[in-house]
């Protein structure tokens, strides 16, 4: 066994054991925290396969933004968890049920032949100065542009109707527009009065 | 270093022997770095306090010193209150939780060293010379919000948890305005690796900086950088006067130190990659014999330091800003500002070849 066997070893116990307690954790909390780890040990094993853009990115978008985001959420909800576990036995078989299809299906893909250990060979390892970046860079804005393109309307349309959705105009809110406050001169606020002075009597 | 490679061949065999040669040096660079990073963190604080009393025309620590010396009064102080810190007892409060509690701290600090990996601090000396180098960075300080959240949420405390809260979500902003500035850098750069962008920055002055084609790029990654990494006028997280100390309230002893560890090697990271990206790393300011003659290491550091009295100096002057405002100047101000930017280098960058060797122009475009 060698160095990078034992490091693909590691990370992979890593992964598996993460991913259970992510399901298994009673605390929301740390579900959502082992997801985290889980995340990052993938992108470890995406780095082996020498996927470092990917695993960049992975690391970026979901363990720095989206998982910050549901951390967020979960924190803030206060969740009975004897209420959570109420109805477990009686959706018991519909979960399993879901379960067995879903590993049917993957074994169904996985047990294919073309993913056969044969079919799909470790990629050839690259030099030094090869850059998986530039390399997807200038395939996504050449090749694909149109499909890249049409994902990036899609969640633009989708980020439009969120906020669209959530946002509402209330009067009379007294909401300060800055804009103006920077423009106010002293004459708007000020009044200068001349006043005789007076004396005492 | 052949001779120890060889040791480590003999002594563990031919499979072993080069990969534990690998992380041994590996493990030995990093202390090599992480020593003087945490001595300048010390120096960093001592440095904080002595110039804001300036400002504010006070004196500052100058009690404890070295052997007596009276001229170096002060200059222990950091130790001092390292020891202090180091002696204080760590409370755990009641119905927190345990072990997110300790692993808060670690959880924030370890980025902030791990980041320090891709940083070139001279043409050669860099621990590792990674293509997506700058990717890196913004992945490894994106991780250190998580030990603000969790150090909120496990304190068991609504101070702490509100702390939290404003934290997470101001951190979560201000990454987007940083990540476009940063995109600017790469697509001048053309590369994402930190030394290659320092090496296009190459040119007979200061001039060919990317300070000056990228000026509004400085000032919203290095204003991010603030709000990044907490500090005033944004430290909305930690707001004394509202929510008394934010996410690490309930935190004493050595379990605090590392928050406070954390915070300054976060600023020193941001002003370091503020003077790698936009002021040349280690290129002199003018390519001529007094300048060439001090080592790029100096220059950098020089840089590095110019930045942090800024982040002292904002500390000292400013105001905190409000929460609403601090929202509203990321993502209303900071966010279309790079993003209009991003679409003027795009077009520069398409103009005929003759047109970008005219001037000001062939100093950045290549």
């Amino acid at each position: 066994m060698s160095f990078q066997d034992i490091i693909f070893y590691f990370f992979s116990a890593v992964l598996v054991a993460s991913a259970t307690g992510v399901i298994t954790a009673r605390n929301p909390v740390h579900s959502a925290l082992l997801l985290v780890l889980a995340f990052f040990t993938s992108a470890g094993l995406w780095l082996l396969l020498e996927a470092e853009f990917l695993a960049i990115t992975l690391v970026l978008v979901y363990v720095g933004a989206v998982m910050v985001l549901f951390l967020f959420v979960v924190m803030m909800l206060d969740i009975n968890l004897d209420r959570l576990r109420e109805g477990f036995w009686k959706w018991a078989p519909f979960g399993a049920l879901l379960a067995l299809l879903m590993s049917a299906e993957m074994a169904m893909v996985l047990m294919g032949e073309q993913f056969a250990a044969d079919e799909l060979p470790a990629p050839p390892s690259r030099a030094a100065d090869y850059s998986n970046t530039k390399e997807l860079g200038r395939l996504i804005y050449t090749e694909y542009v149109y499909a890249f393109e049409l994902a990036a309307v899609i969640l633009l349309v989708a980020m439009v109707a969120a906020i669209a959705l959530t946002l509402r105009r209330r009067t009379g809110n007294k909401a300060m527009d800055v804009a103006k406050q920077v423009a106010v001169k002293r004459e708007d606020r000020i009044r200068m009065v001349t006043m005789p002075s007076e004396k005492k009597e | 270093m052949e001779y120890a490679q060889e040791l480590f061949g003999n002594f563990f065999g031919p499979e072993w022997g080069p990969a534990l040669f690998v992380v041994t040096k590996n493990v030995l660079l990093i202390v090599a770095i992480i020593l003087p990073l945490m001595l300048a963190v010390a120096y960093l604080t001592f440095a904080e306090r002595k110039i804001i009393a300036f400002m504010q025309m006070r004196v500052g620590p100058n009690r404890v010193t070295f052997f007596g010396i009276p001229w170096l009064g002060g200059w222990g102080q950091p130790i001092a209150d390292a020891v202090k810190a180091v002696m204080k007892e760590i409370i755990i409060p009641s119905g927190a939780n345990k072990l997110l509690f300790v692993l808060a701290p670690i959880l924030t600090f370890a980025p902030a060293l791990a980041a320090w990996a891709v940083i070139p601090f001279s043409p050669e000396v860099v621990l590792a010379d990674i293509n997506a180098g700058l990717l890196y960075i913004l992945a490894m300080t994106s991780m250190g919000i998580y030990g603000v959240i969790i150090a909120g949420w496990a304190s068991n405390s609504k101070y702490a948890f509100l702390g939290a809260m404003r934290s997470a979500a101001q951190v979560v902003s201000y990454e987007l305005a940083m990540g476009f500035a940063l995109v600017c850098v790469l697509m001048m750069s053309q590369s994402l690796n930190l030394g290659d962008i320092v090496m296009g920055q190459q040119g007979s002055s200061f001039l060919n900086w990317y300070l000056i084609p990228l000026f509004p790029m400085f000032l919203v990654y290095f204003i991010s950088g603030v709000a990044e990494t907490n500090r005033a006028p944004f430290d909305v997280a930690e707001g004394e006067s509202e929510i008394v100390a934010g996410f690490h309230v309930e935190y004493s002893g050595m379990a605090f130190t590392v928050f406070f560890l954390a915070e300054y090697s976060n600023m020193i990271l941001v002003a370091t990659l503020a003077s790698i990206i936009f002021l040349g790393g280690w290129l002199p300011p003018v390519d001529m014999a007094p300048f060439t003659l001090i080592p790029g290491f100096i220059w950098l550091v020089l840089k590095i330091s110019g930045l942090l009295f800024c982040f002292l100096w904002f500390r000292a002057t400013f105001p905190r800003y409000r929460y609403d405002q601090i929202m509203r100047l990321g993502w209303k101000v900071f966010i279309p500002i790079t993003l209009i930017w991003i679409v003027v280098i795009g077009l520069v960058m398409q103009l005929p070849s003759p047109v970008r060797g005219v001037f000001p122009l062939n100093l950045w475009f290549h």
